[in-house]
């Protein structure tokens, strides 16, 4: 077994201590024989540190596109040719799409929207939205609009927005090559208002944006300092008309290591499986993924991209012997 | 992604199957020139962007469980929901 392992078993399994930034970069070059060992350690640290639950999540976009903001992944960006267009979802639509959501059996939607943050219609949009959706569907409602004020702050928590998503996308020191409207710091200093407010902090990023392993390293040991509730992690997904439009997508076993990694990181939080899975992992990937320390998911669609059918995840979870996560455990 | 029917504005529906796309609706190049199989396959996971029929770019939203696709020319296409 690679020391490192030894280590983590101790350390993270038994104390409940994650990994530092050394120790995540050490896992990320694990050969691939040892992959399957890595994967084993993080699935034991998950049901140690979070049980055997699934936390089920759907997500929409309430302001698709046309947004000014440059981040290079980003089919959103009304700076690159995307053949994706601005579009506001009206308040029934919202409802619907919470509908759906609550069908699977998921305990979390996310209402997400393509700015650099909120303005005033968007949180007029919000109010009214959020107001319909708790009227209407029996969910907990959580948002993702960007840089936002202390007053904005403030709002969500009154309309009972309970969980903000503000990804930091990747580590510090990579992140002025792939966002040059806005800096790693400013997205801190709005993850820190979230957390201060009482709302639980989701943060997570994207893999495969052309960072290097010690990069990725960096990355989960800035989430770790930050100590999210849930961290949702994507894998780029390449997007037509963007700058990242070309790269290639994450090999599986990388992909996997990651997922690892990133667990022995942050043995409590939630680790989402957000976009990307399915191009990167497939269906035997996914499998590995949630038996290598992932204890979340986005079913359905993503935002501007499909996810495959939530039955598809309910089964496996099914099949995995892993309960979805119950409203009444998430209030 | 199933069968997909067009909503005209009258509020008429009629099926696109058969109709020949002049359009590729991912890339937006023309349908008959080129090879759209990667296209198709990308299809797959994300819905229409471009009119097949005549290459606007569509207002597309996309939900959970379903995705709609307008052309203010030739209507709104949906997946099954
Ligand atoms: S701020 Fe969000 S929506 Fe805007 S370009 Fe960046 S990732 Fe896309
Ligand atoms: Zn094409
Ligand atoms: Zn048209």
């Amino acid at each position: 077994m690679p020391e490192i392992l030894d280590i983590a078993r101790a350390q993270v399994l038994e104390r409940g201590t994650g990994l530092d930034e050394a120790g995540v970069l050490a896992v990320l070059r694990l050969p691939d024989e040892h992959v399957p060992d890595a994967l084993q350690l993080a699935h034991e640290v998950r049901m140690r540190w979070c049980g055997p639950e699934v936390e089920v999540e759907g997500i929409v976009s309430l302001k698709t596109g046309g947004c000014p903001e440059d981040c290079h992944f980003c089919s959103q960006s009304g700076l690159f040719t995307s053949p994706v267009r601005s579009v506001w979802l009206d308040i029934p639509s919202l409802v619907e799409a919470a509908k759906q959501t609550a069908a699977t059996g998921a305990t979390e939607f996310c209402i997400v929207a393509a700015v650099r943050g909120p303005d005033e219609r968007l949180m007029k949009q919000m109010r009214e939205g959020v107001a319909a959706i708790k009227a209407e569907v029996d969910i907990q409602v959580a948002a993702s609009l960007g840089m936002l004020s202390q007053e904005q702050v403030d709002e969500l928590v009154e309309m009972g927005v309970h969980r903000y998503n503000h990804n930091l996308e990747t580590s510090r020191t990579y992140f002025p090559n792939v966002v040059t409207t806005h800096s790693w710091e400013e997205r801190w200093d709005t993850l820190r208002m979230v957390r201060d407010s009482g709302m639980e902090v989701c943060c997570g990023g994207i893999l495969g944006l052309g960072e290097t392993v010690e990069q990725r390293a960096e990355f989960a040991a800035q989430l770790a300092e930050l100590d999210p509730h849930e961290v949702p992690l994507n894998f780029l997904n390449p997007r037509p008309g963007t700058p990242l439009g070309d790269r290639p997508v994450v090999e599986g076993k990388d992909a996997l290591r990651a997922i690892a990694a990133f667990r022995l990181a942050m043995p409590r939080t939630i680790l989402r499986y957000a976009g990307g899975r399915e191009i990167t992992l497939g269906d035997l990937g996914t499998r590995d993924g949630l038996l290598g320390g992932i204890n979340a998911v986005i079913v359905g669609n993503y935002l501007t991209t499909l996810g495959r059918p939530a039955s598809a995840d309910l089964e496996l979870l099914d099949d995995l012997k892993m309960p979805v996560k119950a409203l009444s455990a998430t209030l | 992604m199933t069968a997909k029917t067009v909503e005209s504005d009258a509020g008429t529906t009629r099926t696109v199957e058969g109709e020949a796309a002049l359009w590729c609706d991912r890339c937006g190049e023309r349908a008959a020139e080129g090879d759209h199989a990667a296209c198709a396959a990308a299809r797959e996971l994300e819905p229409p962007r471009y009119c097949p029929a005549c290459r606007r770019r569509m207002k597309v939203q996309v939900l959970p469980a379903g995705w709609s696709a307008a052309c203010v020319e030739h209507g709104t296409v949906r997946s099954g929901y």
